[in-house]
Formats: C-alpha cells, structure tokens, sequence
C-alpha cells in the first residue's frame, strides 16, 4: 500500500525492469550500441527530480536489494508486473530477460507477476518457447517489442501474417494481456515507426486479447488516441507519460492527461513506473497530489481521487485478476471521465 | 569538440556569438545561420536552430562551411536525422558564397552511415542500402507536414475565436485575412510544401487533406487539432529536455511551439 495524507492506495505497478546493461554483458562488435541504449535511458532518468538520480555505475547494474528497496519499501508497491526486453543483439545474456527476472520473481511470487514474450520472427521455435515460458512461470502477459533487431531484421509489426499462430497461442495459454511497446524509431527507416495501425488492425482482429499500448505511442498520442477511443481492448500504459514528463515538464503533463481523460478514459490507464528508469515513489506520490494547474485545462474531465486510484492499481487488477484488498476498491456506480462524444472521430485524420 | 561550442545552437539567433567564426566571414556565417533557421525538425515543426541541434558551425574565409549538428539522443530516428541533414546540406547550399558544406551528426547509433551519404550527397537509399527503398523520404515528410499544419491552423483559428469571431466567420476567411504573424507564414509554407492553394482568395483554414474547413466541422476539427498539437509538444518537451540533460544545458523555460 502507498500512503499519503492518511489515506492508502492500492498499487499495480504495471511496468517494472530488472535489467543487466553493464560492459560485462554488451556483446563484442556492438559496445557503442550497448552503451548508446543504456546511456539513452540515463538521459530518461535525468528528467525526474534530482534527489532520484543515479550514477551510471548503479544505473547500469542496480541490484535486487535496490528493487526491493525503491519499489516495495518505499514506493508501497503492492503488485508489480515485469515486462521482459531482450536486446540479445547487444546485450550477450539479454537486456531484461524473463530468467533475468525470474530470480526476484522467485524470491516475491506474491508481489510479483511475470511477464513473458515473443517475436513471430522465431517462428516455431517460438511459439514452443513461449509454451515452455508460460508453464513454468505461469504467464498472463507479455512484452512485444516491435522494433527489435533480429538476424538482421530491424523490426517487425502486430499486423504481420506471421503474427496470426502467436496469437492462437496466446489464448490458448490463458495469456490475455499483450504489452506493445512502440519505438524507439529504428525500424522501418522509412516509414513511422511509432505508427500504431498494426495494433488496431490486431486489437480488431482479437477482442479477447487486451492490448496496453506502453508510453501511450508517444512520441504518437494523437493516432494512439483515436485508435484507442474505437478499440474497446485497447489500453493506454502510462510508463514515460509521468515519469518523463510530470517533473520535467508539468504543463505538458497536464495536457496529454486531459487528453488521455477526455479520449481514453480513466478506465482504461495504467499506471507504470517504468523502474529502473525512475525509482515508483516519487511518481506515485506526485500522482497522488497532482491536479490541473490552472483554469486553462477547464475543458478536460477531472480526475477525483477514485479515479487516480483506478489508474493506480484497479484497472490493472482487473486485467490480470489480482485480489484487492477490502475497502481499497472504488464504488463504481459513479460514472467515469468520460465524454460521450470521444467515438466522434472516425474522420478525425480526413 | 570543444566545450565551447556547445551552446552554439541556442545562440543561433546572435550569429556572431556561435564559435568557429573570423571576422572576415563572419557576415557569411551570419547568412549560413540565417539560412539554418528555416531547416526544421519535421517531427516536431521546430526550427533545428531553435532546437539547439547545432553543435557547431565553421565557416572559412573561402567558404567552406562545416556544420555538426546532435540529436537529443544516440537511438533518436535515422529517418528524421537524415531529413535534418539533407535539409541543412541544401540550405547552406545556396547561400551566395558557400563553396563546400559539409553536415556530421555527432554522437548518433547511425551517425557513419548518414554522414557518409550526406557526403556524397546520396539519398536516404545511399546511407541504408537494402533497408529502405524511399529515397527522399517523401511520404514521411508529407505525413508529419500534415498534422504540423492541422496544429498550426487550430492555434491561429483558436485565437480568432477568443476575440470573439463565430464558427462562421472564421471559416469563411480567406488566406489574405489571416494576420501576418510567424505563425501564419509558417501555415502558408507548409501549405505551399503539400500544394495546397495559398492564393490570397483560398480558404484559410483546411483539413489536413486540403479541403476547406465547414463550420459544422469546427468543433470536432479543433478537439482533434489540440491533441495533434499536444503530442506534437509533449514529443518536442521530452526531446528539449534529453538534450538538456545529456549536454547539461542550461534550462529554457516550458514553452509551446512557436
């Protein structure tokens, strides 16, 4: 539980890395991109508040006793949920990868889920490893990462052919709860990257899988927002939006929450520190105090305190079945910030 | 590269104060700079000079121009990099004066092979051979044109309706009653980039496909606008900031693109 003002909230920390980025671990021939990725995400961390930074040094290489510390003791993290990243292109043993995971994962199975993944590039080989994973760590979701470099590939999209099996696969294996991560913009050169049709056509395609859209498409909100108002399994994970951009850059925080209210709904955010990057307790605490800063914003739903608990740990409670606690829910027969005109939108780009 | 150059960009607006110069050429820098100014990012319709994506900018007595511009990080897109490049190649180009440009990103995962294609003036199909087979980056450009302009108009639309213009008049201007702001010149060279009419009697306000806005539409076009124009701040926040951060700059206040 996190508490603030005498009051406790009920926490789903929706997306949480135990990485290894250190240069025992970047594969010989591709240091400066092994270095570039982690470097990259130190510069992410730097937009928080300066009391949470790290040395790079921790940065690349944080220890289990640092997780433990940050996320349950002092962020009140009640559930986190771990999202694997494989880079093995530059990291010899992985990013982040689900046995990377599994270790802390041993240690809390109470307070940790784990999430698996995979690449429809790896064809059989994957959907069999996927099997395995999902056995063995008793998997509801995954992290797809679409544009991971593999074998010379530089990417790949939701609406691929070869996609089809791994989703078959999925819900044969009760794993219901697809994490995309848009970005970063390696592939395709020539194209948007960011573009997040591929998870329309297969959030259509698949209406009894849910789809968390992580960063909300950014740099993409605006496709994100008119894909996500007319796709009812479509989920914005709010990963980077308050972690990049509700110290950093408050009035822009403000904005993209009045629009992610006003198209999305407070139903369907996600809460998700993103830890390493940034440490949950200064991002929950934030959350918890934050509202519009001024009457520029009058336009835009409010979010009460139901709300923010919703976005805090209910809404991903109900996608991945975990028990909350008595009296830490929300009585929802009072409607939610939602307009009724946000499915107005099907020429929004014409 | 020296320290001392490293706040070239944000000073881009005082030619004299970007490092590399002589007085000698110092008006030939001032006109290269001037020229920079029109080089945008097309992701987040930002001049590059605003950006602060200019580390440096050497120019010699004989014209010989070296430009080395950063992007806020290592993994930002090649796509757009090479835009940026391209631009800034084409631009210093055809200042009177300028005998040779050559443009280097700094500190980026594909920085040799843009670099090396910037070089020998080949297209995008130049630096990744086999992995792209869209030379100028056309349709990339013109998307992000699009929604530049969508979030532009809106703003200026928003503004006449605060003074108190009805949804009907406002869509019923033409592009000669626009106010001549920045604002407004830069709807019309976005506008003339996609070949959409900028004659003094066409509408002023149009849909990001180019056709003239209706009044019936203006509500909805304006909800929608604002969320173009909110992405495309939060994206050009969180890339001022990286760049702060990982160059240690000195902070700018929060602003929306202007």
């Amino acid at each position: 539980m996190y508490e603030k003002d005498g009051k406790k909230y009920f926490v789903v920390d929706s997306h949480l890395h135990m990485w290894s980025a250190g240069p025992d671990n970047w594969v010989k021939g591709a240091e400066q991109y092994a270095k570039g990725w982690i470097d990259c995400f130190h510069a992410y961390q730097g937009l928080g508040p300066p009391d949470t930074h790290w040395p790079i040094e921790k940065f690349m290489s944080y220890t289990h006793d640092d997780f433990e510390k940050d996320v349950f003791e002092d962020g009140g993290v009640d559930v986190g949920i771990f999202q694997s990243t494989y880079l093995k292109e530059w990291y010899s043993e992985g990013f982040n990868t689900i046995e990377q995971n599994a270790k802390l994962f041993d240690k809390h199975q109470d307070k940790l889920i784990l999430n698996g993944r995979w690449d429809p590039r790896d064809g059989d080989a994957g959907l069999k490893q996927l099997e395995e994973d999902a056995k063995k760590y008793n998997i509801q979701g995954v992290k797809l990462y679409t544009a991971e470099w593999n074998n010379g590939s530089r990417g790949w999209t939701l609406a691929d052919e070869q996609c089809k099996p791994f989703y078959e696969k999925c819900k044969e294996l009760g794993i219901k709860n697809l994490h995309v991560h848009k970005g970063p913009t390696i592939w395709p050169l020539d194209k948007d990257a960011f573009d997040v049709k591929d998870v329309d056509h297969a959030a259509t395609d698949n209406t009894e899988l849910n789809f968390i859209v992580e960063h909300v498409g950014l740099p993409r909100i605006e496709d994100f927002c008119f894909m996500a108002t007319q796709e009812p399994n479509v989920y914005a994970g709010l990963s980077v939006v308050v972690g990049g951009l509700m110290y950093a850059r408050p009035k822009f925080f403000a904005k993209v929450m009045g629009e992610l209210l006003f198209w999305v709904g407070e139903d369907k955010m996600l809460f998700g520190s993103d830890y390493g990057i940034w440490e949950p307790k200064w991002q929950i605490d934030g959350f918890l105090g934050w509202d519009f800063p001024s009457d520029e914003y009058s336009d835009y739903p409010r979010l009460n305190e139901e709300g923010k608990r919703k976005i805090l740990g209910l809404n991903a409670a109900k996608l991945y079945g975990i028990k909350v606690p008595e009296g830490m829910g929300v009585d929802s027969s009072d409607p939610p910030a939602r307009p009724d005109d946000a499915e107005l939108v099907d020429s929004a780009t014409a | 590269m020296a320290s001392s150059s490293t706040e070239a960009g944000s000073h881009c607006n005082h030619a004299a104060s970007v490092p590399g110069g002589t007085e000698a050429v110092g008006p030939l820098r001032e006109q290269v700079i001037e020229a920079l100014h029109s080089v945008y990012d097309p992701e987040l319709d930002e001049p590059i000079t605003k950006l602060r994506f200019i580390t440096s900018c050497d120019v010699t007595a004989d014209g010989d121009v070296d430009l080395l511009l950063r992007l806020p990080t290592p993994q930002c897109a090649p796509n757009f990099a090479f835009l940026m490049g391209a631009d800034a190649r084409r631009v210093v180009n055809r200042v009177p004066g300028v005998r040779t440009v050559t443009v280097a990103f700094e500190d980026h995962y594909t920085g040799d092979e843009i670099n090396l294609a910037l070089g020998r003036g080949a297209g995008f199909t130049g630096a990744f051979p086999g992995e792209t087979e869209d030379d100028d980056l056309e349709a990339l450009r013109e998307l992000f044109s699009r929604k530049a302009l969508v979030a532009r108009q809106a703003r200026i639309c928003e503004s006449l309706l605060q003074e108190g213009a009805t949804a009907d008049e406002v869509t019923a201007k033409t592009v000669g009653e626009l106010p001549d702001s920045p604002l407004t010149r830069r709807c019309l060279e976005l506008r003339a980039s996609l070949g959409i009419s900028s004659a003094e009697d066409a509408p002023a306000f149009v849909l990001a496909s180019g056709e003239p806005l209706i009044s019936d539409q203006l509500p909805r076009w304006l909800r929608m606008a604002r969320l173009v124009q909110t992405s495309l701040e939060a994206n050009g926040g969180i890339c001022r900031s990286l760049l702060q951060v990982r160059h240690d700059l000195a902070t700018e206040p929060e602003e929306s693109a202007a």
